[in-house]
């Protein structure tokens, strides 16, 4: 070989390029929406973990001499209970930071199965095509004809209601938005070059799913992890305002609107301060979702 | 002649996350009525930049300096209304590349032909109509009546792009801008539309810039050419001085890296190193850092511009310290063709049948892709499989490599029936390389992952007999070792190729398939990988099926050509007797269609065109 085909090393190199993992750290720092609601969901979910540390008392422990106390802010309110106390004397400020347990422990569980089901009918029915394609496409037809809250209810109520019974119903029913995503993606990069190089070394479709497609799906699959995380848990609070979700006396923040709901015109804290916390729970993870679409979404090329 | 068109120090900046981009940088350009410029270069050299400024197509938040005169007019000075009122279309009309997206599917062609001239109030929707017709009927449309009342979808690319060009000419534009306006066609579809180009400028007196990064096409097309690089124009005169007698290093190793079909094939010269990223200009000269005859002034100080009128550069060389480069040695003396050598792969009457169908229950729709083809290629050989799109080559080649079975057919891969072969035995057999090198690799995974992955499949687990084969793999594409870290997108197209090449040949195969292995690629970057392909097959005794529709590749490349058309093989046979005496009237289309690099035989001034 003469020199001059010895190329690369003759170009004195500028600034390196970055590597994809670089490109997005960069692009997530910069990103106000990303990092607001990442530190939301990460400050709820340190809250939900260390809750027997933060709360101030017993979540469980009724005192009918301190019924419906105000909160601290309003006439007669005490900092012996900063946020007041429900119908039955029970601390609402450690109700609320024990029902950031449920939220998200419901959340993160019913999005993981969801995950599971719409991710692995997604890259079957893309990869081979042809009738099993037909066959998911009408599964997912006829997932997005049934009425969902209905059905979960309807199955909360002969399953009987558990908070495992509560994540499973709501996780089978939320895995159409992965399944039609993963699915169009998985045909285009089924289409790549790389994976027919694969297929000419000898790799099986096994191999080729795992190896070639599934790390292109990681990014997207991360991004409706996040909305479904919000879907969820609104899911969980309507089931469990309605009756058919968490059971008392397990602090629920939807469970703690439908029991606030009878005072709420006298007493209206006790159904705006969940209402709240469901609030800042689910912007927080939809401005994650957004943030890790826009973050992850121009692929590799800059 | 008049000077119609003067842009004077055109600069164009682009803010990006990372920092500014010069996309161009002080570019002059005068054009006279009538005069056709060819502007060229690689990609990411600015061409089309400049032609998007002018049109005022340039990213919004792109930042643009210098004059730019039409007819006495400072186009800079005007607002976007007064522009798009007094020159879109009227004076100054642009054609794209690609012709499949630039028509709106949901308008009719006559509808989106008399639009604009109507909104404009240049004719009334009688008279657009009219001329609309008139226009359908010299850019070649067969039927023009029928076909205003078409969409898009039911025209093929060549007409699409017919239309586009009558478009363009609805109002009678003085400058007709085409940038790349036949990259996305076929060969022979090429050839007509560059000759409908030339003819309709001639009869319009109408000026144009032909924007593109094929030489051949300028030479045979243009007055004037203007060879771009780096954002810089580094070169420009007339298009004979220019391509006869080159003057920047750049142009001149340009010219040698085209593949030539005259002659025997010579190795090509390849520019070495990467076109520069245009984040930080370069204080000095900017092909500097490729340049072969670069001296200490070249880096201090901008290079001035010498020569006259007629031939200018931007190079601190003048002609006596330039050595002339003697042509190349050829790689061969003349095609050899192997006789007898064994069958590496041996197709035998293939049929590929595609069906499909309108809707889960509509009437079946049968495409015969492939059509009774027996090809054969031999150990040691190059056999070049040409023939335009929809021909059946890149169907006939995936059955070749065993990745889809045909409907009738079989394939033999050293005698075994390709049936009977384990996919991993196939794979030591033989491996691909595809056009595109944007899409054959994994984005996901580091180059050190792509190229061990056929090993790791074959269950070769010791991680360090593994390295060393990636390394040699490297070494074998002349990549530094450094490189196997990186993820695809952060090296070259150039270099992305040279990694799907070692990935092929990592687990020592027989025989290559090359899918258009460089038509996706600059010239320079082609004439590297097609050089590394050459000494590859020489160092290993690699078989070769090369797939390309560019005849001069074919000459440069292969031993033995088969020519493809709607499925069927319609001529095959040694390199030299192909291409000299074609059988077939397809194959003699195609060799006459090619545009032809010979510079040497420019002497003839090319036809002064401008008649108004």
């Amino acid at each position: 070989m003469t020199q001059v085909e010895s190329f690369t090393v003759a170009v004195p190199e500028e600034a390196a390029p970055l590597t994809p993992r670089q490109l997005m750290r960069r692009r997530a720092l910069g990103h106000t929406g990303f990092l607001i609601g990442a530190g939301l969901i990460i400050a709820l979910a340190l809250i939900a973990l260390f809750a027997p540390l933060i709360a101030p008392h017993d979540p469980f422990v009724q005192s009918l001499s301190s019924r419906m106390l105000p909160p601290v802010w309003d006439d007669g309110g005490t900092w012996e209970h900063i946020l007041g106390t429900d119908q039955n004397g029970r601390d609402y400020l450690s109700r609320l930071i024990y029902g950031a347990r449920v939220s998200i422990s419901i959340g993160l569980g019913a999005a993981t199965i969801g995950m599971l089901i719409g991710v692995t009918l997604g890259v079957i029915a893309g990869y081979f095509g042809g009738w099993v394609d037909h066959g998911v496409s009408f599964l997912l037809t006829a997932q997005l004809a049934l009425p969902g809250l209905l059905l979960a209810m309807a199955l909360v109520f002969i399953i009987g209601p558990s908070i495992w019974v509560v994540i499973c119903i709501i996780g089978v029913l939320h895995w159409t938005y992965y399944l039609v995503v993963t699915r169009s993606a998985t045909q285009r990069i089924r289409n790549l070059d790389f994976v027919a190089a694969a297929a000419a070394s000898g790799a099986t479709p096994r191999q080729i799913i795992w190896h070639e497609i599934v790390p292109n799906l990681i990014s997207q699959i991360i991004v409706i992890f996040t909305f479904e995380l919000g879907i969820a848990i609104l899911a969980e609070a309507s089931l469990s305002f309605l009756g058919v979700g968490i059971q008392p006396p397990t602090p629920s923040w939807g469970l703690m609107i439908a029991e606030g709901k009878e005072a709420m015109f006298y007493r209206p804290w006790l159904v705006v301060l969940p209402g709240l916390c469901l609030f800042t729970l689910v912007i927080g993870a939809n401005l994650m979702g957004d943030g890790l679409r826009d973050i992850t979404a121009p692929e590799g090329r800059n | 002649m008049s000077k119609l068109l003067e842009i004077n120090n055109l600069s164009v900046t682009l803010p990006l996350p990372g920092g500014q981009l010069h996309a161009v940088r002080d570019v002059s350009i005068t054009l006279n009525r009538g005069e056709a410029l060819g502007i060229v270069g690689e990609s990411g050299s600015g061409k089309s930049m400049s032609a998007l400024a002018l049109m005022r197509l340039l990213p919004q938040r792109a930042l643009q300096t210098g004059k730019m005169l039409f007819d006495g007019t400072d186009l800079t000075g005007l607002s976007d209304a007064q522009y798009a009122q007094q020159f879109l279309g009227h004076r100054i009309a642009m054609i794209f590349q690609e012709p499949m997206t630039s028509l709106n599917p949901v308008y009719t062609i006559g509808r989106q032909l008399t639009e604009a001239a109507v909104q404009f109030g240049s004719y009334t929707p009688t008279a657009a109509r009219a001329r609309a017709l008139a226009l359908l009927d010299r850019v070649g449309i067969p039927d023009p009546k029928a076909r205003m009342a078409q969409y898009p979808h039911q025209l093929s690319g060549g007409q699409r792009q017919r239309v586009m060009i009558a478009m363009a000419l609805m109002l009678e534009p003085e400058l007709l801008i085409a940038d790349e306006p036949t990259t996305a066609l076929d060969v022979t579809v090429q050839a007509q539309i560059l000759d409908l180009l030339a003819d309709l400028r001639r009869e319009m007196g109408m000026a144009m810039i032909l924007i593109t990064h094929d030489l051949a096409v300028v030479a045979e097309q243009t007055d004037r050419v203007a060879v771009m690089y780096g954002g810089e124009m580094i070169e420009e005169g007339t298009a004979k001085s220019v391509m006869a007698a080159p003057a920047h290093p750049y142009t001149q190793a340009l010219l040698t890296a085209i593949p030539r079909m005259d002659g025997p094939p010579r190795r090509l010269g390849a520019i070495p190193g990467t076109v520069p990223s245009l984040m930080t200009p370069p204080k000095g000269c900017v092909f500097a850092p490729r340049c072969g005859f670069v001296r200490p002034d070249c880096l201090e100080a901008r290079p001035p511009q010498l020569g006259d009128a007629d031939h200018q550069r931007r190079c601190v060389l003048s002609d006596a310290d330039r050595p002339t480069s003697a042509p190349a040695a050829p790689i061969r003396t003349d095609h050899a063709e192997v006789s007898g050598g064994e069958a590496v792969i041996a197709a035998r009457d293939i049929t590929q049948v595609f069906t499909s169908r309108k809707g889960m229950f509509g009437p079946k729709h049968e495409i015969r892709a492939v059509d009774g083809v027996s090809l054969t290629l031999k150990r040691g050989e190059t056999l070049a499989l040409v023939g335009e799109s929809g021909s059946g080559k890149s169907t006939l080649a995936r059955i070749m490599l065993g990745l889809s079975l045909p409907t009738s057919g079989t394939v033999e891969m050293l005698g075994r029936p390709v049936a009977d072969l384990a996919p991993l035995e196939r794979a030591a057999l033989v491996q691909p390389i595809f056009q595109d090198p944007y899409s054959s690799l994994n984005p996901r995974r580091t180059l050190a992952e792509i190229i061990a992955r056929p090993l790791t499949l074959r269950g070769e687990d010791d991680p360090e007999a593994c390295a060393a084969k990636t390394r040699d793999a490297m070494e074998m594409v002349r990549l530094p070792a450094r490189m196997l870290h990186s993820y695809p997108s952060q090296i070259s197209g150039g270099q992305r190729q040279r990694v799907a090449i070692a990935r092929a040949l990592v687990t020592r195969p027989q025989a290559l398939v090359c899918d258009e292995p460089t038509s996706a690629l600059d010239v320079s970057v082609q004439a590297q990988i097609l050089n590394l392909l050459d000494e590859l097959q020489t160092e290993l005794g690699l078989s070769c099926l090369v797939i390309t529709h560019d005849m001069a590749v074919v000459h440069q490349v292969a031993d033995r050509v088969a020519v493809m058309l709607n499925g069927k093989l319609v001529e095959e046979g040694g390199c030299d007797s192909v291409l000299r005496n074609p059988s077939s009237d397809y194959t003699a289309r195609l060799l006459a269609a090619a545009p032809q690099f010979r510079p040497d035989e420019m002497t003839a001034p090319p036809a002064q065109e401008a008649t108004a």
